[in-house]
């Protein structure tokens, strides 16, 4: 199939704003504000200098431009309800990131965006089920449970969908377990989010693979954390993000403890150049990622493709 | 061996779903033991008799590292099994096993379990395919942590 020619859309997951010339161009935005979450991590809180800041939803990226330097894609870290400036959470890999990495406050970062599919939150609200019927009444709803499994820098796309799903669920049922593994502890991001998260009713547990001293969490993969989490398989969704192989290897921990393999969903990257479906530098077999992804459905094709090299 | 304790040995996931005389036989090597935080299961160095069944509590799984202290290599929980080194001679403890929480396990005498499964090939048999499976999960969680996932080359 040609690269541009598409594929259908999984359900639930909406697609990206399609091809258009006003995509393409960056729109400068100020820093209003930086944190650093790790010694190569940093956090940017941007601001449009003209007009209101983008609308987005949870697992969408942003093409983030270093003027001068060049573009990369990053992952809007904020939720979309939140008051505050738009933020993206970068890790220092190469000449682009580092460059976005040591932008200060003042400075201007060009953005365009927002680009590809979401976490599908609206659908996981959906999956309400009926706990019981009696004389064709139904009495009780319940929403499923959601598990977010992340995987390093994987918790910044995921960021805003864990926000946005405890704000929905405090008054709707349905748990909420988070899932983070670190190579170690130095390298744990949003540490404060994650005792938000705690107190606002979320079951979240934090691994590394190798400890250090003062660790007195836990050591093991992140799979490892999954075991021990509670939820029912049968009514659940999964939003995982990290390392491919991490991904992997979740998503068949999930499918052992009994998950529909369709609800749950990955977040697959390949380079990104034009984010909107024109260049062809993000296909992976039948999908053009800045457009069909990130967030897919494990399930299928995807599921095979997962373990498919960068062409 | 009080019903008490085979019933709590039926209920680990080691054996869980095993026939009843099966879980009764070791039961019959087993003892239930508590364990303060802080506290030892297993030391290296030392002889490896005990298979610990953990019930409740979290142990971490350390080296001892000059310079380093105290370095720990993998944190397991309820459900999970802590000591293999009574399998296999010179039945020798490789690594320290410390209770992170009050950890409530049982514990099965390896030397008991050893003499009974050569008795009875079929119960053997059983536990080592248990075993096997634990033992193969753990090789796996172990090879994808050396890989070292998050790493410059893992990206994200
Ligand atoms: C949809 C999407 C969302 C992303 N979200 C984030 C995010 O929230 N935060 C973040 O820090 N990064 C994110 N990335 C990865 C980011 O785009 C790359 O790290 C960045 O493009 C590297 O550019 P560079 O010029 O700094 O590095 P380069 O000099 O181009 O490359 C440096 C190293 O990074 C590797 N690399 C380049 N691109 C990628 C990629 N897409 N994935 C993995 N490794 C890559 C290269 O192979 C090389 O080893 C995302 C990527 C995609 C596709
Ligand atoms: S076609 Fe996806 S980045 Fe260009």
């Amino acid at each position: 199939m040609p690269a541009d020619q598409g594929v259908a859309v999984p359900t639930g997951l909406r697609r990206g704003k399609d091809r258009g010339t006003r995509a393409l161009t960056p729109v400068p935005y100020r820093v209003v504000s930086r944190r650093r979450e790790t010694d190569d991590v940093t956090t940017l809180s941007l601001a449009p200098v003209a007009g209101v800041a983008m609308a987005f939803r949870p697992g969408q990226f942003n093409m983030l431009t270093a003027f001068g330097v060049g573009e990369a894609a990053i992952s809007i870290s904020s939720a979309p309800s939140s008051s505050g400036p738009l933020e993206h959470t970068v890790r220092d890999v190469g000449t682009v990131t580092h460059s976005l990495c040591a932008a200060r406050v003042g400075d201007l970062v060009g953005v365009r965006g927002p680009f590809g599919t979401d976490w599908g939150l609206a659908e996981v609200d959906d999956q309400v089920d009926t706990l019981h019927t009696l004389g064709g009444t139904t009495h009780a709803h319940l929403r499923g449970d959601v598990v977010v499994v992340a995987g390093g820098i994987g918790l910044a796309p995921l960021r805003g969908a864990v926000y946005e799903l405890l704000a929905r669920r405090s008054h709707d049922g349905g748990g909420v377990v988070v899932c983070v593994g670190a190579r170690d502890p130095s390298q744990i991001v949003f540490r404060d989010d994650l005792e938000e998260w705690t107190r606002a009713g979320a079951e979240v547990s934090v691994t590394v693979d190798v400890s250090a001293p003062g660790w007195t969490g836990h050591v093991g993969l992140v799979t490892s954390v999954l075991g021990d989490a509670h939820f029912d398989p049968s009514r659940t969704t999964a939003l995982v993000c990290g390392p491919e192989i991490m991904m992997r290897f979740t998503a068949r921990a999930l499918t052992d403890r009994g998950m529909d393999p369709g609800r749950i969903r990955v977040s697959l990257e390949r380079n990104m150049q034009c984010g909107v479906a024109w260049c062809g530098h993000c296909q992976l077999g039948p999908f053009l990622l800045c457009r069909d992804g990130p967030v897919l459905p494990y399930a299928g094709i995807v599921a095979h493709l997962l373990t498919e090299p960068e062409r | 061996m009080t019903k008490e304790l085979a019933q709590l040995v039926a209920g680990h996931p080691l054996l869980a779903g095993l026939p009843g005389d099966a879980v009764a036989t070791v039961a019959g090597c087993a003892r239930n033991m508590a364990f303060s935080p802080g506290a030892l299961l297993l030391a290296e160095g030392d002889p490896a008799d005990t298979l610990y069944l953990v019930r409740r509590g979290r142990v971490a799984i350390e080296v001892h590292s000059p310079g380093r202290g105290q370095i720990v290599i993998e944190t397991v929980g309820p459900g999970a099994v802590v000591g293999w080194s009574w399998l296999v001679p010179p039945y020798r403890w490789h690594f320290d096993a410390r209770a992170i929480d009050p950890v409530g396990a049982i514990a099965v005498d390896g030397a008991c379990l050893r003499q009974k499964a050569e008795a009875d090939p079929a119960l053997g048999y059983a536990l080592m395919k248990r075993v096997a499976a634990i033992l193969l999960e753990r090789l796996q969680m172990t090879r994808v942590r050396v890989l070292d996932l998050y790493g410059d080359d893992g990206a994200r």
